[in-house]
């Protein structure tokens, strides 16, 4: 715990007077993939050659974790969990400008924080809506937290429901819409998904969901009547819910994979399901429309990308596939350096890959005229030397990756 | 098993008053740190609780004593509360200048009687604030009733060891044997047990967790399609070891069984042989001393229940995913004499070699994980 000796000092105070304005802008990373949950950071380029100067800052981190970092204003929010028993939680925030420790919160878990070793209590990323962080863990224990660091509301959602657990670890990300925290609850045993009421973190609604470990998240979309929809993926397939009371608006119920998630785009959902399964809601409240599917486009643990008219789906192993959102037809295949477990993230069309050896490889798919020479667009690599599991975040023309001890900004420090 | 089930079985602390703290809030503060107590399952309170935490969090830096006392006896989403908003005065406060109340924190550090999360905060508070006075403290906590406090401890046992045993494996075998002695925890007891090993020391591991080796078994049930996890097969309402009951296929009857295994494994692919779709039941016979609080502690990585002298206390219908030891932790009450725990432990369909396992580990030690062992 000398962490914060060290990291929150008296020296923090000037960054501290510095980030108290906390202003959310159209360039923040608010939750797991990005402001739309594809992993594209609209209006925003990163440099495509990287190499250790091109690091801002790194930050300690007190604990494991493969949460993405979410940035908000002059804020980036990460959380970690750390003990014997990965029973600490802790949501830490830095100044964006220099990475210092501006307030750190812990708890103590309520639920089972017994994970895979890969992974740890701070798996799930966390979400915010402007406002308010909100973060969840592996033990289903949910936190809101002003940016000043006052806590909110505090749930204890693995002790509120005991058997809501999985053995293996629990990673379904947050999202927050139309004022309520849609947290993704679902495994073996007592199976749900809740609508907690943002203000309070009190129950809007709770819905019963497949007895079956899901470790997907849910994503937010337009419904055709342009209000949001909460979808939610599991091993039955995919459900559009009503945020605000939780009700199921349609249902796609082929099946899909319980570990790459849904991505949306342009008003379409591109499913891991029987490979990739690209589906467009319909008005009338029926089962969304299969638009096409490509069983070699099958994803790995990472969940698919879409880049204007272009799909990308990477395998464990490293195998980049692009395909044609027409249709789904393969166009290229590019073999990264794997394995993988995060999903790339996107800026400027060029896309961050970041294997779990904590190699950043860049990859700028314009670079590619001819299809049997893919690897010219690999535009440049980064080895940060650690394990790195989680999907990284994009904002303020940095990409931040996150390792089980270290918190990286890399880019340019000219765009603050 | 909802909320107030769990209450029931003492896996949140009862609630105390407020009347044990040494240096009274002021009435307003101590008025909002009981909104921050009064939080409850599925959220309850929090609205109250979010106006009362600014509160709370605005205090003194001297305030931090009580506040930590205040803690006793709260549940755990009050803890949390509470913890966040002692750890944001310590920050604030600090970043103002203002001086940690070491002498005090010590003080409350030193009685066992508070909370162990308290204690363990208490001891963070004055590692930030003076670290050498929290080395000098932390020896002393190899016996200590909070494990976080004791784990650290025991580490500084077994440091010493590592320091001398390339020069003095007596002396490093004497510091693992003292560090063994005191490990509460199954993790920091692997790798001591390790070390032991490696210097050709012998450990009794089956001692040392405290396992229930001895049990009868019986099976096996239907389980297709995992509908036997919810069928009450006999052995639930009553258990008769000679009888005779209709099993799967055939009929089946109490076998003994004995575990060899240094890490208690009740093993049912023995006796039957590798099934699927299969329910199985233990059942041990646990003499006590006394009447006492205890917990069960269980590794499964099959579907599960758990009686106690034919209460229930727990099940979980999850299959393959992980096991690890002390996986699932149930207080209970022995009665003294003679106590009966039946497991029942269901298989699944899949045909997976990492799947085979229809087995579970079991231990009755009291709420830290010291073995409570069989009378008899």
């Amino acid at each position: 715990m000398n962490f914060m000796n060290t990291q929150l000092s008296l020296g923090t105070a000037a960054s501290l007077l510095l980030a108290s304005l906390c202003v959310a802008h159209a360039a923040d990373w608010p939750q797991f993939r990005g402001p739309a949950g594809d992993g594209v950071a609209p209006d925003t380029k990163l440099p495509t050659t990287l190499d250790t100067g091109s690091v801002t800052w790194s930050a300690n981190l007190p604990g494991r974790g493969i949460s993405s970092p979410v940035i908000v204003g002059n804020r980036v929010f990460v959380t970690a969990s750390s003990g014997a028993r990965q029973d600490r939680l802790h949501v830490m925030c830095y100044n964006l400008a220099d990475g210092v420790l501006l307030w750190e919160r812990q708890f103590w878990a309520t639920g089972r924080t017994q994970t895979h070793e890969k992974i740890s209590a701070a798996t799930p990323s966390p979400a915010s809506d402007g406002q308010r962080i909100y973060a969840i863990f592996s033990s289903n224990d949910c936190v809101a937290l002003d940016f000043e660091g006052n806590l909110v509301w505090f749930r204890g959602l693995g002790r509120d429901y005991p058997n809501a657990s999985n053995s293996l670890g629990m990673s379904s990300s947050l999202v927050v819409t139309d004022g309520v925290v849609v947290a993704q609850v679902e495994n073996d045993s007592e199976s749900f998904t809740a609508g907690l009421d943002a203000k309070s973190g009190l129950n809007r609604w709770k819905l019963d969901r497949p007895k079956k470990a899901n470790w997907t998240s849910p994503v937010v979309m337009k419904g055709t009547d342009g209000k949001p929809v909460v979808a939610l993926q599991s091993s039955k397939g995919v459900a559009g819910i009503e945020p605000s009371t939780g009700k199921v608006l349609w249902n796609y119920d082929q099946g899909a994979s319980t570990v790459p998630s849904t991505t949306v785009s342009g008003g379409r959902l591109y499913v891991p399901s029987q490979g990739l399964t690209v589906l467009e809601p319909t008005a009338d409240g029926q089962a969304p429309k299969q638009v096409w599917r490509a069983g070699q486009l099958r994803p790995g643990t990472s969940s698919p990308v879409v880049v204007g008219d272009r799909v990308f789906t990477l395998n464990d192993g490293g195998i980049l596939s692009c395909a044609d959102t027409a249709d789904g037809k393969r166009l290229w295949q590019l073999r990264l350096k794997g394995p993988f477990s995060s999903t790339p993230v996107v800026a400027g069309g060029v896309l961050y890959c970041v294997n779990e050896k904590g190699l950043v490889q860049v990859v700028d798919p314009a670079k590619i005229t001819d299809p049997a020479k893919p690897e010219v667009a690999i535009a440049s690599e980064l080895d940060l030397g650690q394990v790195v599991v989680g999907t990284p975040s994009i904002a303020a023309g940095s990409l931040f990756v996150r390792s089980d001890g270290k918190l990286w900004r890399i880019g340019r420090a000219s765009a603050l | 098993m909802n909320a107030s089930r769990l209450f029931a079985l003492g896996l949140i602390l009862p609630a105390v008053g407020l009347g044990l703290l040494a240096a009274p809030l002021p009435t307003a503060l101590e008025a909002a740190v009981r909104e921050l107590r009064a939080v409850t399952v599925e959220g309850q309170g929090n609205v109250a609780a979010s106006g009362a935490w600014k509160a709370v969090a605005g205090a003194p830096l001297s305030s931090l004593p009580s506040l930590l006392e205040a803690m006793d006896g709260a549940n755990d989403y009050a803890l949390n509360w509470l913890r966040s908003a002692v750890e944001t005065v310590e920050q604030r406060g600090r970043l103002a200048g203002g001086t940690v109340p070491v002498d005090g924190l010590e003080a409350f550090l030193r009685e066992t009687r508070h909370h162990p999360r308290a204690r363990r905060l208490a001891y963070e508070l004055i590692q930030r604030a003076e670290p050498q006075r929290a080395a000098r403290m932390l020896p002393g906590f190899v016996n200590d009733p909070a494990n976080e406090l004791r784990r650290e401890a025991v580490d500084h046992v077994v440091t010493a060891g590592d320091a001398v045993v390339a020069t003095d494996v007596p002396g490093a075998i004497a510091k693992y044997r003292e560090a063994l002695g005191h490990s509460r925890e199954a993790d920091q007891i692997d790798v001591i047990a390790k070390k032991l090993t490696d210097l050709k020391e012998k450990v009794d591991l089956p001692k040392v967790f405290g396992w229930v080796m001895k049990w009868k078994l019986i099976g096996p049930f239907d389980n297709t399609g995992g509908a036997g996890f919810a069928t009450a097969y006999p052995p639930e309402t009553q258990v008769a070891l000679d009888a005779v009951l209709d099993g799967k296929g055939a009929q089946v009857r109490w076998v003994d069984f004995e575990s060899k295994d240094d890490y208690g494994m009740i093993d049912f692919n023995k006796p039957f042989s590798e099934l699927k779709e299969v329910a199985g039941y233990a059942y041990a016979e646990f003499w006590s001393e006394k009447d006492q609080p205890v917990e069960i502690r269980l590794g499964c990585q099959n579907g599960w229940k758990v009686w106690v002298n034919g209460k229930y206390l727990f099940g979980r219908d999850e299959y393959h995913r992980n096991r690890e030891v002390d996986q699932y932790r149930m207080p209970v009450g022995l009665k003294a004499g003679k106590n009966v725990i039946l497991v029942k432990c269901c298989q699944n369909e899949q045909k997976e070699d990492w799947t085979k396992s229809w087995d579970f580990q079991l231990r009755v030690t009291d709420a830290q994980g010291t073995p409570v062992v069989s009378a008899r």
